[in-house]
């Protein structure tokens, strides 16, 4: 029962954590480098997210808020210190963005201090399916992020600017051959790539409590949900989330709830070592 | 004042040996190294157990933190050298955390959270006061047979294939370079360097505990390399006393400042840091002692 417990509450983690886990590969997909910033912009869309709660926004509203200032803190960046170091290499850029990540965190940390800040949310019982527990709240915030991931999507497979961005993400020189502007994709995918990494931070942040090491805290587990899935890969990362979330539930019942977050690196060694392109491979978008 | 600016000097020598490890890899052969603190970490604790709870010479704890450096650097890299550059980021990264964990939870070896205490520190009782100046000379002395063999590295053949493999791993493969033994050993190397950087850490201030291997660490490190001048172990050295400068500097500076807390000083501390680095980046990659690639020698025919 213990067992199934964990679960099911892999399966709600896992949910919560493919939000910006596919922020994150999409990014990885047009834009070419792993962007380390990922903790400190789930770090601020977390805050952003907690002062619109607080001053009396819906929960949808609040996480509308979280994604617009994370997406552009992530334009901003992208614009003034990682993308223009890209054409020297990936690396240049991925130290980058550490050092933009630590900006953010740090911002924050201004603002805010250290001391843990929880989102107030009115307190409901839980759901009992046998012996099986869920919260109403865990239900509320699973069905947001299944909504925007949907959404994200059908977005991907039906607009025109979604199907612009795989194409862009394939072949970058076919698309801008065929009129596609690669400045206009990667300011597309710098925005709501790291929009998705802020509302990712809130609805991580939203069942427990948020400082400015919130985003640190989860990066570990974003990385291997979309090495796993395949660097790159939007229904990978997807995948890799449900897998991390579960395996780090699982995990907490066998070596204690400490050792949750070295699952996501060993989660990433087994993956490099045995199957390096990830489970749906690379640009499987 | 005297003893504090021997204090600098050989933390700074610390960190210049970090930043020649750094360089090694990422001057020379173009891969990253996100999880240096881990590294450090893994040196640092390996001489402290050895020669405290183990009772070793600290000779011994020091070899001993050059292999377990090197141990460390070989199993984070035979899954990643395979594969692109990016991977061995994340990898990296993942180390330096996982080491933290195991170093705040595995009491019963590590003591937790609580850290080590009482490290000795070579021939201390001995010297008393004069302690700091004769440490200082070691670690100088550890820094100078680093520094020479890294710029042997850099000058020698090997040190040229490392270059064409940053270049282009592809060409260098095809030119009959072992591009994965060559990037596996210079990352065990550049790992046991930041291994022993960590043991002369650790038997300084003869206490070490993990929240004194935070990230953190590793962007001092970076911004070290980056503006002292990558791929030149000179600029490394430089550039680790110039990140020591800014780190003492930014120091007074922000107690200045009047009416913020502490907590918003080291915000405030880690800012600039970070800035630094990105404006380091952006407006002078190449650092103040830019590389020098040597000509190429004349054919023998």
């Amino acid at each position: 029962m213990i067992i199934l417990q964990a679960l099911v509450n892999g399966l709600v983690s896992g949910t919560l954590l493919a939000v910006p886990a596919i922020g994150f590969t999409a990014m990885f997909a047009v834009l070419r480098f792993p962007n380390f910033s990922v903790s400190g912009v789930a770090t601020l869309g977390a805050f952003a997210g907690y002062l619109a709660y607080g001053a009396g926004l819906q929960m949808a509203g609040s996480l509308a808020v979280a994604f617009a200032v994370a997406g552009a803190a992530g334009l901003l960046f992208d614009k003034v210190a990682h993308l223009p170091l890209v054409k020297q290499g990936a690396l240049p850029a991925a130290i980058a963005s550490i050092a933009t990540g630590l900006v953010l965190e740090n911002v924050v940390r201004l603002g805010f201090g250290n001391e843990p800040r929880g989102y107030d949310r009115p307190i409901a019982r839980d759901i009992h399916l046998g012996e099986i527990r869920v919260s109403p709240q865990q239900l509320e915030t699973m069905a947001l992020a299944l909504g925007l991931m949907l959404a994200v999507f059908a977005a991907l497979a039906f607009t025109r600017i979604g199907k612009a961005m795989r194409a862009s993400a394939d072949n970058p020189e076919l698309a801008a051959l065929k009129g596609i502007r690669p400045e206009r994709i990667a300011m597309m995918a710098s925005f709501v790539g790291m929009g998705l990494v802020g509302v990712g931070g809130m609805l991580l942040g939203l069942d427990s409590s948020i400082d400015p090491l919130t985003g640190t805290r989860i990066l570990l587990s974003i990385f291997a949900a979309a090495v796993l899935g395949g660097l790159g890969s939007a229904p990978g990362a997807v995948l890799g989330a449900f897998l991390i979330g579960i395996a780090e539930e699982l995990s907490v019942l066998v070596v204690g709830s400490q050792y949750r977050a070295a699952v996501g690196f060993v989660a990433i060694l087994v993956v490099l070592s045995l199957r390096p392109r990830g489970l749906l491979g690379e640009r499987a978008f | 004042m005297i003893s504090y600016l021997l204090f600098i000097a050989t933390v700074g020598g610390i960190y210049g040996l970090l930043a020649l490890s750094l360089n090694l890899i990422w001057g020379g052969a173009g891969m990253v190294n996100l999880g240096l603190a881990g590294f450090f970490a893994v040196g640092a604790y390996a001489s402290a157990l050895l020669t405290t709870a183990g009772h070793a010479p600290i000779a011994v704890g020091w070899l001993a933190a050059l292999a377990a450096g090197g141990v460390a650097g070989l199993v984070v890299t035979l899954s990643t050298t395979r594969l692109r550059e990016d991977y061995l980021a994340i990898v990296t990264l993942g180390f330096a955390e996982v080491v933290r964990l195991l170093a705040a939870n595995e009491i019963w070896l590590t003591r937790g959270s609580d850290g080590i205490s009482g490290i000795p520190g070579p021939w201390k009782a001995a010297l008393g006061p004069a302690f700091n100046a004769v440490y200082f000379l070691i670690v100088l002395a550890a820094l100078a047979v680093v520094f020479f063999v890294a710029r042997r590295i850099d000058r020698s053949p090997y040190g040229r294939a490392l270059r064409a493999i940053r270049e282009d791993a592809q060409v260098a493969q095809v030119a009959g370079k072992p591009v994965l033994r060559f990037k596996t050993e210079a990352f065990v190397l550049s790992a046991a360097i930041a291994g022993l950087a960590g043991a002369l850490y650790g038997h300084f201030t003869s206490y070490i505990a993990p929240d004194l291997f935070l990230p953190l660490i590793t962007v001092y490190i970076f911004l070290a390399v980056a503006s002292g001048g990558t791929g030149r172990p000179a600029g490394a050295l430089l550039g680790a006393y110039l990140v020591m400068t800014l780190l003492e500097s930014s120091r007074f500076f922000v107690e200045w400042i009047p009416g913020v807390t502490a907590v918003q000083r080291a915000a405030l501390k880690e800012l600039l840091i970070a800035v630094t680095l990105i404006l380091v980046l952006r407006l002078k990659p190449s650092g103040v002692l830019p590389e020098r690639i040597p000509p190429a020698p004349p054919q023998a025919r």
